[in-house]
């Protein structure tokens, strides 16, 4: 750690560590006694939050029993640059046109995903949220991406349906999703899902490249792929965004990497 | 309606025709077809509620049963009213519980008992039928007593994924200024092929939209309109695979708008084309008796498409849906039909582009509620500079005259909406209506604005041309609208699709006649002009 790597927010005057933040509390704002006492409740809320001093700025009731303020505060809390930790990705994040441009490059044909919940899990959400287009966090899905070729076999599809279907349609890559699952079926199910497609004679050696093996869910613990013979979990809070930039990683490298 | 742009009205005229021939086939595709959730809209008008054990409604295992048994073609009413009257059961949710354990034996009734079938059905569906048109009278009376709020409507939504947390949040939007509240659905519920039972607390970046949740929160801002001397509407979505009985579900329980594309399920969802279609004909029956304000969807083609280069696929869906919905007996202040002010701000004239959009859109359907939708696909994290998106939004929306606003958040796409961003939003529509709500009438557009309206609209006609020689059908398979495409053949819910036999009964259609009903029931009742 060096000088150079402490900084404070920067308001106008370098060092000043002024912010500015708003916020609602569940307190009335509405006669002058109250607007007191609501003022005074964001006041220490801010004091607390190690804004010192601080201003409420402004302060309005909503409804009856709630008030928004905006406060402007001194932090005197010291950033370290040295200590900051980047989660690692093993991937860039792209947009969806770098996506199309590096599969159309890479490949020269669309990039073939077939997508399915597998067991008992009737649920959806996940692999649709990823797969079509209207998509999920604010981004599209799959279905969006010009150079991807969405096969989205729906809900409680038997292994072996994947498989087939999988070879059927040239899969470079399988997802596979596992919403709602009881007494840890998303594990036995994806240990399933890569021993069979380690066995499939579909994708034994000498035939069909062994598609792409991507599980996701909000119970799977992303690091442990390699333990259930798949070859990338994505965790809870997944975009496809992200999806779509690790296959472009996986499948369609770029010259330059 | 003073017109501003000057458009050809010739040239409407060629629109709409071009949009009728379009559409044509595909209605004729649903008077032919029927679907698994119309039959089982029909048992719920005719009065069967509630779940099994599994949660699974009972109008799913009954229509599974019969189809089971007797299949589809004739409709399940004959084989369901048949078995009432044969076995003798006090009402519809005994003989499901009956049929479930595999004690009912549905048949094909034949003369006399086929026409004691049929007498029963229509008397069961004929209450909840009643039941929508008190519903609408109701409204009607509400409206009356105490105020319709001026246009433009503001609409927004609430999505807490539990309705006993949105009531409270949608009791607050009301109280700050919503004319209109939608709860928005849990995602993916429109793939479920049932409706959920019950009130619900747990949902994915929204709430279920079940029975109960619908009479609970029309029965809270029925308590609200009345504190506030206005009528508040509800809205929700009649879209996905069980659009036919979440209709009826509206109008059992009061919705005063719904969601209710013709193309968004599939497009969107990946929903077949076929059955949506057919699906969307039968719902839209039931909005009409109910009096309901359909809201269209064609804002979520700008979120895949470029806004400015697909400004006519939105016209063209517009056309489209109009046609649909006057054939199936919507009337004209029943269409609420979408558009979006999605065009990149980084565009030079971006402002002056959506005026052009929005003012063509309201000469092209003068007399229809339109629905005005905000920015979403470029409002980046930036809540200082969507805030401000947000009011050129408003100002658009009201400089064009458009009558439903859904009120832009500028945390759009960051997290469903806190109490703040809500109230501050609402402060913008107030600031903008105030200082600029009569700009409407002044304002005259340039070359550059009348320009570019009419060019969208010979690209309208340019497409439904194409349209018109493929088959609405094959280009939805082609990837017309949204950049998406959808074969015939393909999506969810086909294997729901039934083709109609001989012998087709479905005493809900019977009783909402095939097309434009006339004269408003609702106004008869109460002596005139009440609407």
């Amino acid at each position: 750690m060096s000088v150079a790597d402490l900084v404070r927010p920067y308001g106008d005057t370098t060092g000043d560590g002024r912010v500015q933040v708003s916020f609602t509390l569940p307190v009335p704002g509405v006669s002058d006694a109250e607007r007191a006492l609501a003022e005074g409740a964001a006041l220490q809320l801010a004091g607390k939050m190690g804004l010192s001093p601080a201003m409420v700025v402004h302060a309005k009731p909503i409804g009856p029993s709630f008030t928004f303020f905006v406060v402007y505060g001194q932090v005197s809390h010291l950033v370290d640059l040295s200590a900051v930790v980047v989660p690692s990705r093993e991937f860039d994040l792209l947009s969806p046109a770098e996506v199309n441009l590096r599969i159309r490059t890479a490949l020269g044909r669309k990039l073939v995903v077939v997508g399915a919940t597998v067991g008992t899990d009737a649920h959806t959400v996940g692999i649709d949220a990823i797969l079509n287009v209207k998509g999920h966090a604010g981004e599209k899905g799959l279905e969006y991406y010009r150079e991807i070729r969405v096969v989205n076999m729906g809900a409680q599809v038997p292994v072996p349906s994947l498989v087939a279907r999988a070879a059927a349609e040239r899969a470079d890559a399988v997802l596979v999703s596992q919403v709602v699952t009881q007494r840890d079926a998303h594990v036995t199910n994806a240990r399933e899902l890569g021993l069979a497609f380690g066995v499939a004679p579909e994708f034994a050696v000498g035939a069909l490249r062994r598609p792409l093996l991507v599980v996701g869910g909000p119970r799977f613990d992303p690091s442990a792929a390699s333990a259930l013979g798949v070859d990338k979990i994505f965790g809870r809070g997944t975009t496809p965004g992200e999806v779509a930039s690790y296959l472009a990683h996986a499948l369609a490298p770029s010259a330059a990497s | 309606m003073q017109t501003k742009l000057n458009l050809d009205p010739e040239k409407v005229r060629l629109a709409r025709d071009l949009a009728g021939a379009a559409g044509e086939p595909v209605t004729e595709l649903a008077r032919t077809h029927t679907t698994t959730s119309i039959e089982r809209a029909v048992l719920r008008l005719g009065g069967l509620d509630g779940a099994d054990a599994d949660g699974m409604p009972w109008v799913n295992r009954v229509v599974d049963a019969v189809r089971d048994a007797t299949g589809l073609e004739q409709g399940v009413a004959l084989p369901v009213w048949d078995a009432m009257v044969a076995g003798g059961y006090p009402d519809l949710r005994t003989l499901a519980e009956q049929a479930a354990s595999g004690e009912v034996k549905f048949r094909r009734p034949v003369g006399s008992e086929a026409m004691a079938a049929r007498e029963q059905a229509v008397r069961s569906v004929e209450r909840g039928v009643a039941t929508i048109d008190g519903q609408r009278a109701r409204r009607t009376r509400m409206i009356a007593d105490l105020a319709d709020p001026p246009p433009p409507w503001i609409y927004l939504i609430v999505a807490t994924g539990d309705i006993y947390e949105d009531i409270p949040q949608a009791q607050a939007a009301a109280r700050e200024g919503a004319d209109v509240i939608a709860v928005i659905r849990s995602t993916g519920q429109s793939l479920l092929d049932y409706v959920p039972e019950g009130a619900t607390r747990e949902g994915y970046a929204g709430t279920y939209a079940t029975r109960e949740n619908f009479r609970l929160m029309r029965a809270a801002l029925d308590d609200t309109s009345r504190e506030l001397g206005r009528y508040v509407r509800l809205t929700n979505y009649a879209s996905g695979l069980c659009m036919p009985e979440i209709a009826a579900l509206a109008g059992l329980e009061r919705l005063d708008m719904m969601l209710n594309d013709c193309m968004y399920g599939i497009i969107f969802r990946d929903i077949n084309p076929v059955r949506t279609f057919i699906d969307q004909r039968f719902s839209r029956q039931v909005h009409a008796r109910a009096g309901i304000v359909i809201n269209t969807g064609e804002d979520n083609y700008l979120t895949t498409a470029d806004a400015v280069d697909a400004a006519h696929t939105v016209v063209v869906s517009q056309l489209l849906n109009e046609y649909f919905a006057v054939e199936a007996g919507l009337e004209t202040w029943q269409l609420g039909l979408g558009h979006a002010f999605e065009i990149n701000p980084a565009v030079p004239d971006s402002f002056l582009l959506e005026l052009a959009h929005a003012q063509l859109v309201r000469e092209l359907f003068p007399g229809a509620p339109l629905k005005f939708m905000p920015p979403t696909k470029h409002m980046t994290g930036n809540v200082f500079a969507g805030y401000l998106l947000d009011a050129f939004f408003n100002l658009c929306g009201l400089m064009t005259d458009q009558s439903i606003l859904l009120v832009g958040m500028m945390t759009e796409g960051i997290h469903t909406p806190f109490l703040s961003d809500r109230d501050l939003a609402l402060e913008n529509v107030r600031y903008v209506r105030s200082a600029a709500g009569r700009l409407g009438l002044s304002f005259q557009p340039d070359a550059f604005v009348v320009d570019r309206a009419h060019r969208v609209l010979d690209e309208a006609v340019g497409l439904l041309r194409r349209i018109g020689a493929d088959g609405l059908l094959a280009a939805i398979g082609d990837g017309t609208f949204g950049v998406t495409r959808r074969p015939p053949d393909g999506g969810r819910g086909l294997d729901g699709v039934v083709a109609r036999a001989d012998g087709y009964f479905n005493p809900v259609s019977e009783l909402l006649g095939d097309g434009p009903v006339g004269a408003d029931p609702v106004a008869e009742v109460l002596g005139g002009d009440a609407e």
